[in-house]
């Protein structure tokens, strides 16, 4: 049945090791910022949530969104359907990563700042960000043709990422209350060294556990079209 | 006129006008959509004035959100029409054999839209005026201003979008999923400095906020005239 045309199926695993990896690891460090990791002074045990909220939006903000962008743009470029397949994967997983920074956040600033929800820069500009993601998705779903659904994806993709910076400085115009980079800024990191450990093995786990599910959703991805692909050619 | 140079295919600026004539043509001899958009402004800047307590809100500060956010909504509805024009009877077929680039075919379309909203704003903005009564004197050609660079922002996504839109199974629906979230910087910013306007401050303070719409507009024109292409099928 196979012709020389169809691209090649992945081999599809029984087991998949790199997500049994990941969700290992995350575990672990679950165990380790809940058990092993001394509570902050003046936050308490609230701000163990920076370690799922923060890494979730370095993966789900920075990795996903840019991983997206990137294979957007190369995907104008090359015409590959593999990049507009990656592009699809990263934007599906990075949106269930914002999810979470979304619903941590709250949690967090109910505890500190007293209010669920507060207009500052960051967290509008990561909603906004959710809002195109899911505009994305959808404009992917309302599209039948692939050629054509690829090319829409890909130019949304793009303004996307240019339009975030507008909104970020929109409303850093405007106020900003949400904390200054803790970790990732040029001078030192401002954490004790046990909680920067809890913390930097919470970042490898996340982005090993989205390494994982893009692999998933991406071999998912192309075991859908190889299926349209066959109904097609065998009416 | 001569015969030598009408059979020459016209260069790209000339070209995005003869599209832009066009659709102005049809909206002119038609008038459906820009009177319904009208409508629909002014219907929104009443509705909105009961939407508040206008004892316990000044009409000054209330008068910039009205005004911007109906701009938004109402601009929706003329770029709705700007690419569903094309539908019946595969009239882009024509456009698309036309000897003229792609990016013409943009720029035409927009800057057909961009006459469109201004003709709602030109009417709009008196409104909001008159209805807020609001204290507006030599400040009038600054808000111009403004609604000039937040026309051109919202028509440069707005154009591109339509065009991808309704070739979608949802349509209607989704042009203003697309495009809303990048309207986002021009509403605040156009918002922000018209209420310095309004409030009687100098145009100074709104300085930031203008800078933020004149990047917005030459950002998304240069990438929306590019991205269009992509957004044509072969």
């Amino acid at each position: 049945m196979t012709t020389a045309s169809e691209p090649l199926t992945p081999p599809a695993p029984r087991h998949d090791l790199l997500l049994g990896a990941a969700l290992l690891a995350v575990a672990g460090v679950y165990v380790r910022a809940l058990m092993f990791t001394p509570i902050e002074a003046r936050q308490g045990a609230a701000q163990k949530i920076l370690y799922v909220h923060a890494t979730s939006a370095i993966v789900g903000l920075y990795i996903a969104f840019g991983l997206m962008a990137v294979a957007s743009l190369l995907y104008l470029w090359l015409k590959d359907a593999k990049l507009d397949r990656v592009a699809e994967s990263s934007a599906e997983v990075g949106l269930c990563y914002t999810t979470v920074v979304l619903a941590t956040g709250p949690l967090w600033g109910k505890t500190i700042w007293g209010a669920w929800w507060t207009w500052d820069a960051r967290l509008t500009s990561t909603l906004f960000l959710w809002f195109i993601i899911v505009a994305y998705l959808l404009l992917r779903s309302a599209v039948e043709e692939p050629g054509r659904r690829a090319r829409y994806a890909a130019v949304l993709g793009i303004l996307a990422s240019l339009l975030v910076p507008f909104i970020h400085l929109s409303v850093y115009l405007f106020r900003t209350l949400h904390p200054m980079p803790i970790v990732l800024k040029p001078s030192a990191p401002s954490m004790p060294s046990e909680m920067q450990l809890t913390f930097f093995s919470a970042l490898l786990a996340f982005i090993l556990l989205f390494a994982a599910l893009l692999r998933a959703r991406y071999r998912m991805a192309t075991l859908r079209d190889l299926a349209a692909h066959r109904e097609q050619e065998h009416g | 006129m001569t015969e030598r140079q009408s059979a020459r295919p016209p260069g790209t600026l000339a070209a995005s006008w003869i599209v832009a004539r066009k659709d102005l043509a049809i909206e002119f001899r038609t008038r459906t959509a820009f009177l319904s958009a009208l409508v629909f402004a002014l219907l929104g800047v009443t509705i909105f004035y009961f939407a508040w307590d206008a004892t316990a809100v000044a009409a000054a500060d209330l008068a910039p959100g009205v005004l911007w956010v109906i701009f938004t909504f109402a601009g929706l509805l003329g770029l709705q029409r700007s690419f569903g024009s094309e539908l019946a009877d595969r009239a882009i077929d024509g456009l698309l054999g036309a000897p003229i680039s792609r990016e013409a075919i943009y720029l035409g379309k927009a800057l057909a839209n961009l006459v469109f909203v201004s003709g709602i704003l030109a009417v709009t903005i008196p409104a909001v005026v008159l209805f807020y009564n609001l204290p507006l004197g030599a400040g009038i050609g600054a808000l111009a201003g403004i609604a000039a660079l937040a026309a051109v922002g919202l028509v440069a996504v707005g154009t591109l979008f339509s065009a991808m839109a309704v070739n979608t199974r949802m349509a209607e629906l989704l042009l203003p999923m697309l495009s809303l979230p990048f309207f986002v910087p021009i509403v605040m910013a156009a918002a922000q400095s018209s209420a310095r306007l309004m409030a009687g401050r100098p145009i100074a303070e709104a300085w930031p906020w203008l800078r933020i719409l004149v990047a917005f507009d030459i950002v998304f024109v240069t990438a929306c005239t590019l991205a269009f292409p992509y957004t044509l099928d072969e």
